[in-house]
């Protein structure tokens, strides 16, 4: 329901990535790589993660709190497409050229993320064929649900 | 006819093509286009017994009759509830009477949601858009009895904020401790702080022991083969599962042919069918 912004802070423990379902099975090395390209940023309610047209630097592991994802139209310049909350991936941007956000990224919460470095990833996944093909393959049936339920949602079945 | 098709009902009317009057109490306005009516018999006598997911024919005289789902609490033996989408002629007069209007109400009809199969297990409930008034009545046959079942969960997904009904008594069920409710709209503006998505994508997230779970769904036929699908892949089997079916019912006592799905009418054999026995029909195109 709409209820209020805000709700509990996140905790102030260190996040780990290999407590993030999104990495859970990888190969160690690969989780160990990410690691070290990580940072843990908050994000306050209401706060961006990213916008439309930026760079695409990172991706980020949510933990704690809710984001919006955003599209802008000339009549709708705030309509919310998508919440993604914790255990969930934010962002495929930084896979593809030319790396640019494709929608506005906020904080509905506080909200608590690992933020990989996506240009230096990407070098890793590179430089190790096999851990990138099974990164991807994790990845992959993310992005399958997300098409789906966008075809869904293009069908606007509650109209039907 | 599948042999996993349950049998007919008893006829529970007087007759069963003569509908009774019954006088509306009031109407809410659930949303742009839907109310919610509360009526009573003319006569002042009890309302027929009804079990949650039955149906009735709500009668405008002069305009038409339609199915209706039962949507208020069985346990009220004094009135009868139906919430009514504005979505044609007929239920546009429905939905439309006020206070003190009298229409005919025939039913209540066809197989209800299987309760006997949730004691001790937990609930799953997913409803989408005016998929939650047939599913307001196990919600609170469950609270009710609230120990007999294990964990209960809701989802319930609506195009959007604005399509959301009963409104106020989702804040409430959202504070119980006994009861997981959430609630997805398909898109929002700012002043939403819920979630946004499919209904589909709460499923990975809910909180039951798999095995040892029913789900009862409601909504867009679309919406309730994707949630099924992802309901056996988190664990629950086809025979756990069941889906209320809204096809073009007319007479409602198995005559006319209008409803027909498959081997079965739905007036008669459902409106709620088991997962396993309609799978096959739900796959097949323009059935």
């Amino acid at each position: 329901m709409s209820g209020v912004p805000g709700g509990q802070p996140p905790r102030k423990v260190p996040l780990r990535l290999a407590d993030h379902p999104f990495f859970q099975g990888l190969d160690p090395e690969l989780t160990a790589e990410a690691g070290r390209l990580a940072v843990e940023r908050r994000f306050a309610t209401g706060e961006w993660l990213v916008r439309d047209g930026d760079p695409a630097a990172s991706f980020y592991l949510v933990y704690h709190g809710k984001v919006a994802l955003e599209v802008a139209t000339a009549e709708k310049p705030h309509l919310t497409i998508q919440t993604v909350g914790p255990g969930e991936v934010l962002g495929w941007s930084w896979l593809v050229s030319p790396y640019l956000w494709r929608l506005d990224a906020r904080a509905l919460k506080p909200t608590q993320v690992l933020a990989i470095d996506g240009a230096r990833f990407r070098e890793a996944l590179a430089a190790h064929p096999e851990r990138g093909y099974q990164f991807l393959l994790r990845l992959l049936p993310i992005l399958a649900q997300r098409l789906e339920n966008t075809q869904i949602q293009l069908l606007d079945i509650h109209g039907l | 006819m599948a042999s996993d098709v349950r049998p007919s009902p008893p006829a529970s009317s007087p007759h069963p093509l003569a509908p009774s009057p019954y006088v509306v109490r009031s109407q809410t306005t659930e949303t742009g286009d839907t109310r919610t009516l509360v009526l009573s018999p003319a006569d002042g006598g009890p309302v027929r017994p009804a079990l949650p997911g039955q149906f009735n024919m709500v009668y405008v005289f002069g305009v038409g009759e339609a199915a209706i789902s039962l949507s208020g609490d069985p346990s009220d033996s004094a009135t009868v509830v139906h919430t009514v989408r504005d979505a044609g002629r007929i239920t546009a007069a429905i939905a439309q009477a006020t206070p003190g209007q009298t229409l005919g109400l025939r039913g209540p009809y066809g197989h209800g949601w299987p309760l006997e199969h949730a004691k001790g297990r937990d609930v799953v409930l997913i409803a989408g858009g005016l998929g939650l008034p047939p599913l307001r009545p196990v919600l609170y046959e469950l609270l009710a009895h609230r120990a007999e079942y294990g964990r209960i969960e809701v989802i319930y997904g609506a195009r959007s904020p604005k399509d959301l009904v009963y409104y106020d008594q989702i804040q409430q069920w959202r504070h119980r401790s006994d009861l997981r409710f959430q609630v997805t709209v398909d898109a929002a503006d700012r002043e939403w702080y819920g979630d946004v998505g499919l209904v589909t994508t709460r499923i990975p997230d809910t909180r039951v022991e798999a095995g040892n779970t029913v789900a009862f769904l409601c909504g867009p036929e679309i919406m309730m083969r994707f949630a099924a699908r992802d309901l056996e892949a988190r664990g629950i089997s086809r025979a756990s599962i069941w889906l209320s079916m809204e096809r073009n019912m007319k007479c409602a006592v198995a005559v006319c042919g209008h409803c027909q799905f498959g081997p079965a009418f739905v007036c008669r054999e459902g409106p709620v069918f088991r997962y396993d026995v309609v799978r096959d029909w739900l796959a097949t195109r323009e059935l």
